[in-house]
């Protein structure tokens, strides 16, 4: 029978199944797409969804759904390298705080302090804006404005694991730093890192789309979610089926991100401070 | 007490100048350094250019450009706006108040939403059920689409509410004030109340399971009083910390509302500057947002334990 509990039990795997549908579907956009991703049906603009287009078509004529289809492309990848960029950086900078000697930890984690308290989506949108970055470009500065939860957690289990039995023997029989970090450490923070990393990819989702939607992210004539919803906002009244498709996109793929952070984690998945 | 106050200050004060010179690294990291603006300027000759970096003193050694900007900014000498060539400073005070106004309101309603919402889902499980998926979704939404979506609906198709501003052109009735009050207020404070209800609850959950509360009720004292009289005050300690933090993270939401409903903040005073390449206002606005992040973060620190005798020891 399904129960209301039932639903809430099954909803991280319909969301890890949904999150590797939509990879695929991604990879495979120019296969699934029914249209060119540039083709100009200039009889057809700004017409409502229908059979011939699911979604509709935009102001040049163009199928919403094959734009949805390759703008995932562009805001998946956002989402999931930035996600690894930030974690990868957050967990190095993370280790080398907690295991290396006190006056390390204070500078690493003061430095953590500072960058945290500069309000993150602007300080994001004004680097794009003085930089106008390409796509690789604003993956590696959503991941610098997202790795400092990261480096906390690590920290923090770096430390716990750093104090365990078996830490303390691999250093007595002469283990080098660098490997009793990589051997016996770092993998008692995958766990941790990776609850950070489906958390950091939602993230990057979302931060990639305010900045396209303001303007600075990814730039016309490529396609992604975001600023899709900024072409769309001008016409809104009067199209509202281009600003309600890639929007949906958004919500639901961030909100599949979250439901399985927040399985796998055993700890609070929003303050780790 | 005191001590403490100081101690924090103490920590404060690096904190802030580390800031300072990553929001200083970023003015000069721009193509063309301050003077951006007048460089893409065709009708700005190279002689004036010039002229310019010597009176603003741009072509002195870093180190000591970023000494004086720092006493000038300390001042309140915030330089001048590239827009309107008016001081920064008057520029961000007439829009404070907008933003105080939003962004006060929303705070007050998404903390009444969160406690409600987490009493609630102690006491039902269907609700708590409910109200922990709307509030992952809450958590999920892109912000400025979501009131993209409410202007939509209730100003263009049901004509209910004004769809952006502060108030109808020469209408300063309370009435047409709050109503334009209505949407943006929706949009914040629903975002926020998801991410506090979610803290909240979980902070009731380990309360409710401390042994202190089957003391409670072994005493035989009624249910309703456990939750509200014995739990709640117990999760709300470390709840006002993450409320004043985010209460300066609010500046980041403000930014997206504000511009969404042509909100007359300091937020949509950032999206203008940025499409202006406004830098001396883009920097204004990280520094006062981040300095207002350090002080609410001491602030946190002093309530709590000024609320909580058991955290005034390990603070």
């Amino acid at each position: 029978m399904t129960t209301p509990g039932t639903v809430v039990k099954r909803a991280p795997r319909v969301a890890a199944i949904f999150l590797g549908a939509l990879i695929l579907a991604a990879i495979f956009a120019p296969v699934l797409a029914p249209y060119a991703t540039d083709a100009l049906d200039l009889a057809n603009r700004r017409a409502a969804p229908s059979l011939a287009h699911w979604f509709g078509t935009d102001e040049l004529g163009r199928d919403v759904l094959t734009r949805v289809l390759f703008g995932a492309r562009v805001s998946l990848a956002i989402g999931l390298l930035s996600a690894l960029v930030s974690v990868a950086f957050g967990v190095a900078l993370g280790a080398m705080a907690g295991y290396s000697g006190r006056r390390m930890d204070d500078l690493i984690m003061r430095g953590t302090d500072a960058v945290l308290a500069i309000p993150r989506l602007p300080l994001l949108m004004l680097a794009a804006a003085v930089l106008q970055p390409g796509v690789p470009a604003l993956i590696l500065l959503v991941a610098a404005v997202g790795w400092m939860e990261t480096a906390r957690v690590a920290r923090a289990e770096v430390r716990a694991i750093a104090a365990r039995d078996f830490v303390q023997g691999a250093r007595a029989i002469g283990a080098t730093p660098l490997r009793v970090v990589l051997r016996h450490v770092l993998p008692g923070v995958i766990p941790a890192a990776s609850v950070a990393t489906t958390l950091a990819i939602g993230r990057g989702i979302l931060l990639e789309s305010t900045m396209s939607f303001f303007g600075v992210g990814v730039q016309p004539p490529a396609a992604s979610w975001g600023n899709m919803l900024y072409q769309a906002q001008t016409t809104m009244t009067s199209e509202p089926w281009l600003a309600i498709f890639p929007g949906l996109c958004i919500l639901t793929t961030v909100l599949a991100c979250n439901a399985v952070g927040d399985v796998l984690s055993p700890f609070d998945p929003e303050r780790t401070a | 007490m005191i001590r403490l106050i100081l101690r924090r200050l103490a920590q404060a004060v690096p904190l802030l100048l580390v800031i300072s010179a990553i929001v200083f690294a970023l003015l000069h990291a721009v193509p063309g350094g301050p003077l951006a603006a007048y460089l893409e300027n065709p009708n700005v000759r190279p002689a004036d250019i010039a002229r310019l970096r010597e009176a603003y003193g741009l072509d002195r050694p870093l180190l000591v450009q970023y000494g004086s900007w720092l006493a000038a900014f300390l001042r309140g000498d915030w330089g001048m706006s590239f827009a309107d060539g008016r001081p920064v400073l008057t520029r961000m005070l007439e829009r404070l108040p907008a933003t105080v106004e939003l962004a006060g309101v929303a705070g007050l309603v998404a903390l009444l939403l969160a406690v409600a919402v987490a009493v609630g889902s102690a006491v039902n499980r269907t609700f708590d059920r409910a109200a922990s998926a709307v509030a992952v979704a809450g958590i999920s939404l892109p912000v400025f689409w979501f009131g993209l979506l409410l202007q939509l609906l209730l100003a263009h198709r049901l004509g209910w509410l004004p769809s952006s501003g502060r108030t109808t052109f020469g209408d300063s009735s309370l009435g047409d004030r709050l109503s334009h009050l209505v949407l943006p207020v929706l949009v914040l404070a629903f975002v926020q109340a998801a991410a506090w209800s979610r803290y909240l609850r979980r902070a009731l959950r380990e309360v409710l399971a401390r042994p202190f509360i089957r003391a409670a009720r072994t005493r035989g004292i009624a249910e309703r009083d456990i939750l509200l009289r014995h739990a709640l005050p117990n999760a709300l300690g470390p709840f006002v910390t993450v409320v004043l933090l985010d209460a300066a993270m609010l500046a980041s939401g403000a930014v997206v509302t504000e511009s969404v409903f042509a909100w007359p903040g300091i937020g949509s005073l950032f999206t203008e500057a940025l499409g202006k390449r406004d830098y001396p206002v883009l920097m204004a606005f990280l520094m006062l947002g981040a300095a207002a992040v350090v002080l609410l973060n001491l602030l946190a620190d002093v309530v709590v334990a000024a609320i909580d005798p058991r955290l005034r020891e390990s603070a």
